[in-house]
């Protein structure tokens, strides 16, 4: 029971962190591989907030999602959009940008075990048998709001429908009046906010290290390749198998074994539906 | 001329024009036009060993033509064989665990556990990269990037070749010159030979691969296999740098497996001149020297290659090698639109 009730929670987790990074690529095509970057910058964004300049929780919070989500428009307007369309490109700017974030975190000293940002709700509680701590709890609801609150918006409003038309054909769309750079942009925005609201609500479980950056943007990463990049109930999928598979590898072997899980994962993904689970697009362009 | 309505013409050099054929050789000066840059670049790095007369930059140059190499391998899988590999470091890590176990083990000589870690090295790890090769762009970059993070915890947790500690006790080379010397060489002939080759048929058909692979196999020619060879190419050289670290420091520990040596060679390859070979030489003459310099900054550094990096992927994309390259070959002057 235990092991079904945590496995549910690090595939709400995995989802979280992966969803902003599927949002991005099924709109605009782009790998943000600084996705993991944007991640660890909300953690010592809310960190600083709260202890250095003393703003209080909600504000810390709601200050450092617009941060990352402007930072996340600037990186498009000013990298992204001159190199799109090549993607050896794109993908070196992109990660090249993801190391400079987090590597100039490090370099700032941020290292060590003072970093923690506060978790919404102390104390625990039993499900089922199980000790669950709240934190763990709204995780979930924060990932099934966060999955929800997409659905809506791109099936129900304006600005949604046309980031799922682009993501459709961009030619057609533009045809349509849709300014395809300015919803990439939001697009970008977006999925930098998604970034920020998993690292709001995940990193309260642990201590804020820049590693975390490089293992988010790994497991996001997989979870999009093993879904099909750019499917979002592909991610879903994907998210649970990952998530069941770690931790039945922790519970069986050891934590170490986690990246191997997930490589194999990956390897097998490329060998038996190299576009994915659910994944349509280009599926024979990918397969060659 | 007002800004808007003039643009750059730009004229091939009659000297350029003549030298293309077999004329080359009927007047010196195309001779000369022809071998000038070459010879500058020969002659220059191997006279370089004898100029520096300090240790630090001795060695320093050694790495130059490490971070060199690796960027060749680079700038060769991604503008040659089109697949974009983030993880150069994998390579570094698996050569030089080769080489260092097979030394430690077999007791063998310098230059057999270097050939040999050069080339089962590259066996070892296009092996375990074929999974990946059907994959193209993206797909293939993230796999690429989490071979190196994956394999230092593989070596952790199993405790295997030495664990944390590395493997120690490897057989260094006798002199510094035979340091400088042997990676120099292998710069120059790999430079060439990569030159060479991707002009040949086997180049052609990379080329087109990259382009579009779909009427190469409409072609009937297997893409995969000639993907696994260019692979098999670009790890080698990954790999040789490895054993050639292992022996140059004495010692094969998991910072093999760094992150210097994935972004670094990227750096160089975007600086030098993406697509061009020897842009990939020239850029880590300039990166690794400035690299040194700024090793006071400690992870600092890794942040502005990075800053350089997506400065002249935005700003410069043709990097410098392909700039110096028009001024030599093309003038050019303003002409009204």
């Amino acid at each position: 029971m235990g092991i079904l009730i945590y496995s549910v929670v690090v595939s709400i987790t995995l989802l979280l962190t992966a969803i902003g990074f599927a949002l991005v690529y099924g709109v605009s095509r782009l790998a943000n591989f600084a996705h993991g970057g944007l991640y660890i910058l909300t953690g010592y964004l809310v960190w600083g907030f709260l202890n250095k300049l003393g703003v209080n929780y909600i504000g810390a919070t709601i200050l450092s999602l617009i941060i990352v989500a402007v930072v996340g428009a600037t990186i498009y307007q000013f990298v992204l959009k001159r190199v799109r369309g090549m993607p050896e490109s794109e993908i070196i700017a992109s990660f090249s940008l993801a190391l400079g974030i987090m590597e100039g975190l490090r370099s700032l000293g941020l290292v060590g075990f003072a970093y923690t940002i506060p978790v919404f709700v102390r104390g625990t509680v039993v499900v089922a048998g199980v000790p669950v701590d709240w934190q763990r709890l709204i995780i979930i609801g924060v990932g099934l709001g966060v999955v929800a609150f997409l659905w809506v918006f791109t099936h129900y409003t304006k600005p949604g429908l046309a980031l799922r038309a682009m993501a459709q054909d961009e030619r057609a769309a533009m045809m349509l009046g849709i300014d395809s750079d300015l919803m990439a942009v939001v697009c970008l925005a977006l999925g930098s906010a998604l970034a920020a609201v998993a690292a709001i609500t995940i990193l309260p479980l642990g201590n804020i290290t820049v590693e975390t950056g490089y293992n988010v943007l790994i497991y996001a990463v997989a979870v999009c390749v093993i879904g099909g990049l750019g499917s979002w109930p592909g991610a879903v999928v994907a998210a649970f198998i990952l998530g069941f598979a770690q931790i039945l590898t922790t519970a069986y072997l050891s934590p170490q074994w986690h990246m191997v899980v997930v490589l194999l994962a990956i390897l097998l993904t490329f060998i038996v539906k190299p576009s994915g689970l659910l994944g349509r697009q280009k599926q024979l362009e990918e397969r060659v | 001329m007002p800004q808007e309505d003039r643009r750059k013409k730009r004229l091939d050099r009659g000297v350029k024009v003549r030298t293309e054929g077999i004329y080359a050789i009927s007047a010196p000066r195309d001779i000369a036009y022809l071998l000038i840059p070459r010879l500058v670049l020969i002659l220059g790095l191997l006279i370089l060993p004898l100029l520096l007369q300090n240790i630090y930059w001795q060695k320093v140059l050694c790495i130059i033509c490490v971070f060199g190499l690796l960027s060749l391998s680079f700038n060769f899988l991604t503008h040659f064989v089109g697949i974009v590999n983030l993880g150069n470091a994998f390579f570094v890590g698996v050569g030089g665990y080769t080489s260092a176990v097979l030394q430690s083990s077999f007791k063998l000589s310098p230059v057999l556990s270097i050939i040999a870690g050069t080339f089962g090295g590259a066996l070892i790890s296009t092996t375990l990269l074929l999974p990946c090769l059907p994959a193209r762009g993206i797909y293939f970059a993230i796999a690429s990037l989490m071979y190196p993070l994956l394999f230092p915890r593989i070596i952790e947790a199993l405790n295997i070749f030495g664990g944390t500690d590395g493997v120690i006790g490897i057989t260094t080379f006798p002199n510094i010159w035979v340091d400088q010397y042997l990676v120099i060489i292998v710069l120059l002939v790999t430079l060439f030979a990569l030159r060479r080759l991707v002009n040949e048929d086997f180049g052609l058909i990379l080329r087109g691969i990259k382009d579009n692979d779909q009427a190469i196999r409409a072609s009937g020619i297997g893409v995969t296999w000639y993907k696994t060879q260019g692979l098999f190419i670009a790890s080698a050289i990954g790999c040789f740098t490895g054993a050639y670290l292992v022996h140059l420091y004495g010692w094969a520990g998991i910072s093999l497996f760094g992150l210097d040596f994935s972004i670094f060679p990227i750096a160089v390859s975007v600086v030098g001149g993406s697509g061009a070979l020897v842009g990939s030489v020239v850029g880590s003459l300039i990166l690794v020297p400035m690299s040194e310099t700024l090793r006071a900054f400690g992870t600092l550094r890794i942040m502005i290659y990075c800053l350089i990096l997506v400065g002249f992927i935005t700003l410069k994309p043709e990097g410098l090698m392909r700039y110096f390259t028009r001024k030599y070959e093309q003038f050019e002057h303003w002409t009204r639109v």
